[in-house]
């Protein structure tokens, strides 16, 4: 059984974007201020602090996950995937040249949450039609775009891909 | 907008949790999705000495059918659920669980922590309660069976005693002859509900279940004595839950949701059984 004090620091190791990472956690640290302020990787965005507004979506293990309503010390061992994962090198990613295209961002406050969550529908469900992309979208709140853009941007990513993979 | 202090702990059993359970009492916290407890702990609503949490609890993990229920571990995430191949025994819950906040939450949160959170406007309660299901409870000497009715006793109130955490949660599987409906009414999709009605039909008549009005979710059995005998029934059921005026909507209001899609779902359920 792992057991951590409250006043102590504890070592956490995990792999982000496929990059072994460690640092230290008292347990009360959210996984958000661990990446920020502990790891340095801030495309990671903290917005409500309590799971809902979605700027701070993450993936844990492939799942979608609130980074914000997630302890670092939870995540030891796991494999995290955060925005900065999604472009290989300078150049970005389908989903995020589509977001560019279709203006489905301005200020980019939310984009990374937003982005995180896209990722997985795109690679899990191909067929994925306007409902369940708004659905997915209404985890999100966006106060500039209005998310049309947003919802364009993702449909043509789907049939982009469905097509490449002649699905 | 960051928590106070805690210990934290990770059982690797079911003996090792209650332990800790039992040694540090209502100093205590189940730590499982995390989905309304971290949020709570971020905005200082609570403050336990010690989370434990039972996610790595292999014991705790499982789902499947058995003794005529739909039985879901303790830390089974409400995303899982809705995966699980089996959940055509039970078309309520195909139903229901994508109303449950948003996918990002339901991939992390827990169908028995829902229940353990106990909020009036959350829907597994309002499911558990409408279709008579149970919560086994269990601390490190004895485990118990509670109805959803004597679970829950108030708004988040449960009947959890100090040291007692739930395995699994049991949603009776449907029987034939059985129709399912269910809506609920909030501002916008994925916010907490208004009012939430579920409703079970069958040849003799109607259970029906309200949530979001009462503290606890209220479930009453109307019998197809006339065609339009329910109105009047789903008319004194409003009444007789109290509603009351907040931010969200007024009592009048919430008075009127719950006769209108009440009276709905139970001319949906009536017409899909005359065509059974």
């Amino acid at each position: 059984m792992l057991y951590l004090s409250a006043d102590g620091r504890h070592p956490v190791r995990f792999t982000l974007n496929g990059r072994y990472v460690e640092g230290e956690a008292e347990p009360r640290l959210l996984l958000t201020d661990f990446l920020r302020h502990e790891i340095g990787a801030t495309g990671t965005h903290v917005g409500c602090e309590h799971g809902v507004c979605g700027a701070c979506t993450v993936r844990v293990d492939g799942l979608v996950v609130r980074a914000c309503l997630v302890y670092a010390v939870q995540v030891d061992g796991c494999r995290v995937d955060t925005i900065e994962g999604m472009a290989d090198g300078d150049e970005l990613n389908d989903l995020q040249l589509a977001f560019q295209r279709h203006h489905a961002l301005q200020c980019g406050f939310c984009t990374p949450g937003i982005l995180m969550s896209l990722s997985q529908l795109v690679e899990e469900e191909p067929h994925a039609d306007g409902s369940r992309v708004r659905e997915v979208l209404s985890g999100h709140l966006c106060r500039c775009t209005g998310y049309y853009g947003m919802v364009a941007a993702v449909m043509e990513v789907l049939a982009a891909r469905r097509k490449a993979k002649n699905v | 907008m960051k928590p106070a202090a805690f210990d934290y702990a990770r059982p690797d059993t079911m003996d090792e949790a209650f332990d800790l359970l039992e040694h540090h009492g209502n100093d205590a916290q189940i730590l499982a999705g995390g989905q309304s407890l971290a949020a709570m702990l971020n905005m200082r609503l609570a403050s336990p000495r010690i989370l434990v949490d039972i996610t790595r609890i292999e014991a705790l993990r499982t789902v499947g059918t058995f003794d005529g229920a739909v039985d879901v571990g303790a830390t089974v995430t409400q995303d899982r659920l809705l995966r699980w191949p089996g959940l055509t025994t039970q078309p309520l819950l195909t139903t229901v669980l994508p109303w449950i906040g948003h996918p990002q939450t339901r991939q992390r949160g827990t169908v028995c922590g829902s229940l353990a959170h106990g909020d009036p406007s959350s829907e597994l309660p309002l499911v558990l309660a409408t279709l008579g299901g149970r919560v086994i409870l269990s601390n490190a000497k004895r485990t118990r069976t509670l109805s959803a009715a004597k679970f829950q006793t108030g708004a988040m109130r449960t009947a959890l005693e100090p040291g007692e955490m739930i395995v699994s949660a049991r949603f009776p599987t449907a029987q034939e002859g059985q129709v399912y409906r269910f809506h609920e009414v909030s501002p916008r999709r994925g916010d907490f509900a208004i009012v939430a009605v579920a409703v079970v039909a069958d040849s003799e008549g109607v259970t029906v279940g309200v949530g979001g009005v009462a503290d606890t979710p209220s479930v009453r059995r109307i019998e197809w004595l006339e065609t339009d005998a329910f109105t009047d029934a789903m008319n004194e059921f409003a009444w007789d839950l109290h509603a009351t005026n907040d931010v969200h909507a007024t009592a009048e209001t919430r008075r009127g949701l719950v006769r209108r899609l009440g009276a709905k779902l139970i001319e949906e359920a009536r017409d899909a059984l005359s065509l059974c």
